[in-house]
Parts: structure tokens; C-alpha cells; sequence
């Protein structure tokens, strides 16, 4: 097997975006120590042409665990497997997304096959004299960036945040191995079971894989004034965010909030009304690409972190700015 | 039903201040806390004793003043709690502080459950809990967003993820993560105040647990961390007021353009 692992995900048999953004990264880290880059899959009725896809994207081989067990995430049972395929073959780096999968069952699996992990990095480099992984990451909630390194234990693993890399275009012409591996009965553990998965409500985001997010905060003064948000969000493909303040008062749910006691972005696009730029709030969007804010106060926080600024209010501005787009559109 | 919680304290981070010469953390004058994202954790175990009996107790592993944090959540109801302090844990990164605060809880007896926050606000992994499950071989449910249903020997609980909530039931004992939409957290009490201070707080040391001297604190840690740099935060935009009618419009057409510049429509 490859040098170079990234571990894939699925949900309900599709591959998520992650996967491919993972092989992005672990394609350069391969080419940089001349190794191949393997992505690993474990799920259930995944499709040839999605696997197939991996190929295209940047994987030299696919390994794909396949198995009924499998189709839902369940941190021991994947552990297990992870664990044992490494203990097998002995890969050099293995990286996983910084998705509620990959934060649980690598720092599982760094115990298992006793090895260190840094979490949720935003570079990845191969340090030339060493041929050691370095792993960059922010900290603090984005103060710093600390570069750390795993030199006495192998693999060498990370997670990576979802949106800081870009998957690679398909190449129909690459080609590689895909190859099924059965599960083995031993490595299946049923002590905590999946019963069911469940949305609350349509409105059900996933932000931290959005390229687009349109976040209100506080400045939207009700509930009501949250369709502001979410028809421009509509306009711009996105999905909608929100501040703590909008979230405590019962605004939007739980899984819309940013920051540090939420979610963390890293969006292409963060547009940003009524919202002061607390620092926990900071903390959530620091590697977001580009930064548009809406208030209505000159002094507010967020405008240090924005790349574009209106010093306006939100009540007129973004009703405006969804209308233009619409007719843009037309 | 014996819970035990895991608290780290950690400094006060909404007004660092980072040393420009050595680009780390000007930790002098800092106030420390108990982590925010932990606060959530006590609180689902506080509830969770008051339904179903039990106790609730809460362990940080740090230096001496992390006994701190540790009265803190005896305030707010936290009926025991433990340190796990020496010098030699100094520097240990999450493998290391996740198997020192096993052999730990190994010594502190049995237990239906261990809670930890989803992350804290310093080093900002979220690794301990999970590692902490795989040190002591047990199942792992992260990001509980609600309790479902607690019966006497396991725990039903909805899991947040991207796509929406996988409903988990795992028995006892079991590791748990919490994330901020499981419970408001209490405030801590005058009288809780007044039997935090009354109460001795046990300190697990090299001395009185057993551990492996060599899979402890920088030394025993697999990741090293080799540069630290402070991130350009500001970033240098366009700033236009929109005040009047014309202005809004002007304002609204330049970020279009902008964005259109940039390809995001
Ligand atoms: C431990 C801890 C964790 C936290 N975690 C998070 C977190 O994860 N996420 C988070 O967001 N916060 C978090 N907070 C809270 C944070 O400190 C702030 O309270 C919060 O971010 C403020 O939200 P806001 O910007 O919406 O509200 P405010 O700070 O009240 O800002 C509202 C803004 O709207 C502007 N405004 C008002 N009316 C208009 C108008 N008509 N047009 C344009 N602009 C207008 C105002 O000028 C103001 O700047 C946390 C706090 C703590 C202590
Ligand atoms: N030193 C520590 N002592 C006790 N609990 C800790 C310690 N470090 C981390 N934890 C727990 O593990 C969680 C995740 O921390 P971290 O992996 O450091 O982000 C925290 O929310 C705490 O519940």
C-alpha cells in the first residue's frame, strides 16, 4: 500500500466533498516524497463511479472496506479497522478531515497505534532535510499558528479543516487500483449503536463544508428579520450563519452558530450583517477567503477583519444588495 | 450513577496579547478560567445526577492552581473532584494528558460515565476525550447535542453532525462530548462556594498512581511543536458608508462588482 493515506468519508454511501479535498493535499505530500497516495473509504454501497472519482481527483489507489457495519459512522468499529490496516502497512502520514468524523476517531486510532496527531491544520508541508510532516495549524482561536511535528512516532497523522484546501479537477485520464477489503468480524464492535439519523428541520446546515455563508448576528434586532439572511443567501448559493447573540435568542438553531462555541468556517465567502466581531466570534471565521461586512457602526470590530465593508444598515443595504443580484442573475 | 468530568483550566483568552519578539502568548496578567466549552459538560452532569441519583466528579489535570477551576465547579455543584498535578506532566500534548488523566481515573474507581468538553479554548483539539476513550478501551460519543434517554446501564444520545443528528446508544461506561447545545450552564452558588473551600481536594501525583515515566508530559509526548507565529489578523479592506440613498446604491454596486471581480457570483 501507499506511503501517503487520507481517509475519506460518506455519508449515506456518497463520498463527502472532504475526500477529495484531502487527496489534494495528500497528493503534493506524496509527489514531494515519491510515494503514492492511497484513499481509504470504509462504508456500504458506495458507487463505482464515485470511487472511481477518487481516482480522477488524485488517488493512486482506493482502498474500500466495504460492509453493511459499516454504512454508518461508529468511532470503535472504524477505529478498529483504521488501526488494523495500518498496523498491516505501516503508512507514513495519514490525514483525515476535521469533521465530526475524523476529530473523534483519529485522536481513537493515534492512541490504538500509538502515535501522535495534530488537529485541525490548515498547512501541511514536507520539511526537506527531514522528510518529516510539518503540520500547521491555528490555535487560541486564530491568535497563533503553531507548526508541529512527530518525529520519533509513525504514521505521522492529521486532521485537516474542511475548505483549506481545493480538490484537484478530474482527470479522466489517471488511472489506479481500486480494491475491496473485507471487514473483519473481530474489528466490529456493537457496544454503541446507531438507531437512527435524523434533521430537526429542512433548514438543517452544514457550514463548515459551505462555501457561501451569509451569517446574521444580533444587528438583525428579531427573528422575523432573519429571512434578510436567508434570501440573500439564496441569491449567493449559501447557507445562513449566525452569531451567538442570534442563536441565544432563539433566532436560528444550534447548528447555524460560528465561533468559538460553535463552528468554525472556512468559507470562500463570508458575508457578515449586523454581527460586531466579538472575539469568539472572530474565532470561528479567521481562515475564511473573503470577508464582506454589513453594520452600521464604523467602529465595529468586524471591519478589521473584512475585506470589503459597508458602513450601513442592514435593513436597507441587504435588501438591495439580494434584489441587484437577482437582476444580475436575469 | 457516578459521572466524572473532565475540566482543563484555561487563560482568559478574549483579550490575549501575543509577545511580538517571540510570537507566543504573553501569559503574565492573565486571567485563568475554566474552559467555556467544559462549562456544558458539568452542566448535562449536574443534570444528569439530579435525575437519576448518583455523583458528579470533576478532574483537571494541571499545575496546583488549576485547583481553581476545580472549587469553581464545586460551586456549582460538582459533589467531588480530583488534580492530577506534577511537574512531570509539564508539556504534554493530548496523547500524553489523555493517557496520564487514564491511569488516573484508573485509581479513582468505578464510573458509568466521563464527560469532556468538544474542545478547550487554548490548544483548541478536542483529542483528549476521544483519546482518552481508546486509553481505557471504551466507546466514545462526541458531540452530544442532546440526552435522550438514560436507562441503568446505558445512554441515549443525539450526535451532532454535518448532515443532521445520528441518534447513538451506548452503554455504560462511556466517554462523552458535549457541545454548547446541551444545557445552559448554572452559575455557581453561595453555598456551593462555601463547601468548595471546606472541601480537601484530593492530588493524583507520580507518587500515589501508576504510570509509565516515560509516557509522560513533553517528554513522552509523539508531536513537538516546532515554530509558533503570530498571523497577520488585520486585513486591509474597502470601507464604504452607505448613509444616503445614492450611497447605499453606489456601496451595493461596488461590492457587486467586487464580487464579480472575484468570481464569487
Ligand atoms: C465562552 C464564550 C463563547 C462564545 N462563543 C461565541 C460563538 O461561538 N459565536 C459568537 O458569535 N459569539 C460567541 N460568544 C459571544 C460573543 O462574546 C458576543 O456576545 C457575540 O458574538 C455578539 O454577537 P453579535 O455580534 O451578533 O451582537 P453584538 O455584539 O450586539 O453586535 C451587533 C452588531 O450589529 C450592529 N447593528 C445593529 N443594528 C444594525 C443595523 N440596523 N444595521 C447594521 N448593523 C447593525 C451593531 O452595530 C453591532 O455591531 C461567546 C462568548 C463567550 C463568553
Ligand atoms: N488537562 C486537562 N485536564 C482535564 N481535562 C482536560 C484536560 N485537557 C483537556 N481536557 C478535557 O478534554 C476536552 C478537550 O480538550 P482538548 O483536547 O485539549 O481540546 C476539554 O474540553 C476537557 O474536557
Amino acid at each position: 500500500m501507499s506511503y501517503v493515506w487520507t481517509l475519506g468519508e460518506q455519508f449515506e454511501g456518497k463520498l463527502r466533498g472532504v475526500s477529495f479535498e484531502l487527496l489534494a493535499r495528500g497528493k503534493k505530500l506524496a509527489e514531494e516524497l515519491d510515494t503514492k497516495v492511497c484513499s481509504l473509504i470504509l462504508g456500504h454501497n458506495i458507487s463505482d463511479e464515485d470511487l472511481e472519482e477518487l481516482i480522477q481527483r488524485g488517488a493512486d489507489e482506493v482502498y474500500f472496506v466495504d460492509d453493511p457495519r459499516l454504512a454508518d459512522f461508529q468511532n470503535e468499529t472504524y477505529s478498529n479497522v483504521i488501526s488494523d490496516l495500518i498496523n498491516q502497512y505501516h503508512p507514513h502520514i495519514v490525514l483525515a478531515a476535521a469533521t465530526t468524523i475524523g476529530r473523534v476517531v483519529m485522536p481513537y486510532v493515534a492512541i490504538k497505534v500509538n502515535t501522535g496527531l495534530t488537529a485541525d491544520c490548515t498547512q501541511l508541508e514536507i520539511q526537506p532535510e527531514t522528510k518529516l510532516l510539518l503540520q500547521t495549524r491555528p490555535a487560541i482561536g486564530g491568535n497563533i499558528m503553531a507548526t508541529i511535528k512527530t518525529p520519533d512516532h509513525m504514521p505521522q497523522m492529521a486532521t485537516v479543516r474542511p475548505k483549506s484546501s481545493r480538490p484537484l479537477d478530474k482527470d479522466p485520464s489517471r488511472s489506479g487500483k481500486i480494491q475491496r477489503i473485507v471487514l473483519k468480524d473481530e474489528l466490529v464492535d456493537t457496544r454503541a449503536k446507531v438507531i437512527e439519523f435524523r434533521t430537526d428541520d429542512a433548514g438543517f446546515v452544514n457550514i463548515e463544508e459551505a462555501d457561501v455563508v451569509v451569517a446574521g448576528g444580533k444587528g438583525l434586532k428579531q427573528a422575523a428579520n432573519v429571512k434578510l439572511v436567508e434570501d440573500l443567501a439564496k441569491q449567493l448559493d449559501g447557507v445562513v450563519g449566525a452569531s451567538r447573540q442570534a442563536i441565544d435568542r432563539g433566532w436560528l438553531s444550534y447548528p447555524h452558530q460560528v465561533g468559538l462555541s460553535g463552528k468554525t468556517i472556512s468559507a470562500t465567502l463570508l458575508l457578515t450583517a449586523g454581527i460586531s466581531g466579538s472575539i469568539q466570534y472572530l474565532a470561528g471565521i479567521k481562515t475564511c477567503e473573503n470577508i464582506v461586512a454589513i453594520n452600521n457602526d464604523p467602529e465595529a470590530n468586524i471591519f478589521g477583519v473584512s475585506d470589503f465593508g459597508i458602513v450601513g444598515d442592514l435593513f436597507e443595504v441587504l435588501p438591495l444588495l439580494t434584489q441587484k443580484l437577482a437582476q444580475a442573475k436575469k | 450513577m457516578n459521572i466524572i468530568v473532565l475540566v482543563k483550566q484555561v487563560p482568559e483568552t478574549s483579550n490575549v496579547k501575543m509577545d511580538p519578539e517571540t510570537g507566543t502568548m504573553i501569559r503574565e496578567g492573565l486571567e485563568t478560567i475554566i474552559n467555556p466549552l467544559d462549562l456544558y459538560a458539568i452542566e448535562a452532569a449536574l443534570r444528569l445526577k439530579e435525575q437519576h441519583g448518583g455523583k458528579v466528579t470533576a478532574i483537571s489535570m494541571g499545575p496546583p492552581a488549576a485547583m481553581k477551576a476545580l472549587r469553581e465547579t464545586m460551586a456549582m455543584g460538582v459533589d467531588e473532584a480530583a488534580l492530577v498535578s506534577d511537574r512531570k506532566f509539564g508539556g504534554a500534548d493530548t496523547w500524553a494528558t489523555s493517557y496520564t488523566l487514564g491511569q488516573a481515573i484508573k485509581e479513582m474507581g468505578e464510573f458509568d460515565i466521563i464527560m469532556a468538553g468538544e474542545r478547550a479554548t487554548d490548544g483548541d483539539t478536542g483529542q483528549v476525550g476521544p483519546g482518552l476513550g481508546a486509553w481505557l478501551n471504551l466507546p466514545v460519543v462526541s458531540y452530544v447535542a442532546h440526552i435522550k434517554e438514560v436507562t441503568k446501564d446505558s445512554i441515549t444520545c443525539d450526535r451532532l453532525m454535518e448532515e443532521g443528528y445520528q441518534v447513538v446508544k451506548a452503554p455504560f461506561p462511556v466517554v462523552i462530548t458535549t457541545v454548547k447545545e446541551i444545557a445552559e450552564p448554572r452559575l455557581p452558588t453561595l453555598r456551593g462556594n462555601k463547601r468548595a473551600r471546606q472541601t480537601e481536594i484530593p492530588v493524583y501525583s507520580t507518587e500515589n498512581m501508576t504510570v509509565d515515566v516515560g509516557s509522560l508530559g513533553l517528554k513522552g509526548s509523539p508531536t513537538k511543536v516546532v515554530k509558533i507565529e503570530t498571523p497577520k489578523v488585520t486585513r486591509s479592506g474597502t470601507l464604504l458608508k452607505a448613509n444616503s440613498e445614492e450611497t447605499i446604491e453606489s456601496a451595493v454596486d461596488q461590492l457587486i462588482e467586487w464580487l464579480k471581480e472575484r468570481e464569487l457570483v
